[in-house]
């Protein structure tokens, strides 16, 4: 299970929107405990993929290192990443499996439908590395104030 | 030096989120690393022994892929590594 608080949830669905019609990005900070992923701070991120930002996105490995660094600052750690899929369903597709590398991190991937956040779903990447991986449809609980006490499912 | 550890390696180091190698190149603090943690050897390299095209590593601030001297390039202790599996996608 997913945990985020609404602030968070409805940044990364705002996100989305404003990129619109190009794919926004970014990475989820927080824990991992016995529950899942739970986060605590969500930080946006460029898309280098100006070639095709409509249907593809990057996040280039500078930023990520920084976001890495102020996540072991906050003593938090990358457990996740989101970005949407504008006019597109809310699932992973094989680019996304293709390029999915950080196992035990939660994928959120929103549609966005004519420049409206829609479905926001979730997928757990499972396995041990290359050979084994896979997406598990995870549930997503958006919770009130901090990621720690359940509020509400979606 | 230091290695900093993305998330997902981390079962392969204990748990760490950093660890202190010895050497004085990138190539030295890397045999090291794989050395005391031989599981991370295969999440890393390729079977050819080449690093995965999904494996960044970073000099401090720099990819060690355009590093004149690549990883031969010599470090001192105050130096840190950091490994960082790209991230990208789309529908």
């Amino acid at each position: 299970m997913l945990k985020l608080s609404h602030a968070d949830y409805d940044a990364l669905r705002a996100h989305g929107e404003e990129t619109y019609p190009h794919e926004c990005c970014g990475v989820l900070l927080g824990k991992n405990d016995a529950d899942g992923n739970q986060v605590h701070k969500i930080v946006r991120a460029g898309n280098t993929r100006t070639d095709r930002a409509h249907d593809r996105y990057n996040i280039a490995p500078e930023e990520l290192i920084r976001v890495q660094r102020q996540a072991r600052g906050l003593g938090l750690d990358i457990v996740g990443f989101y970005h949407s899929h504008p006019d597109h369903p809310a699932q992973w597709s094989k680019t996304d499996f293709d390029e999915a590398h950080w196992v035990g991190c939660s994928y959120i991937i929103t549609s966005v439908e004519h420049g409206k956040a829609t479905l926001s779903n979730s997928f757990l990447l499972t396995g041990t590395g290359e050979e084994d991986k896979k997406f598990v449809d995870e549930q997503v609980q958006v919770v009130a104030g901090e990621a720690g006490s359940a509020k509400e499912n979606v | 030096m230091k290695i900093h550890i993305p998330t997902p390696l981390r079962q392969y180091t204990k748990g760490q989120q950093t660890v202190t190698v010895g050497g004085t190149s990138i190539t030295d603090a890397l045999q090291d690393l794989t050395t005391n943690y031989p599981e991370l050897r295969n999440h890393l390299y390729t079977g050819e022994g080449k690093l995965r095209s999904f494996v960044n590593i970073y000099l401090n601030d720099d990819d060690i892929r355009y590093l004149p001297e690549k990883e031969a390039t010599k470090t001192g202790d105050d130096d840190e590594l950091t490994i960082i599996p790209s991230i990208a996608g789309g529908n």
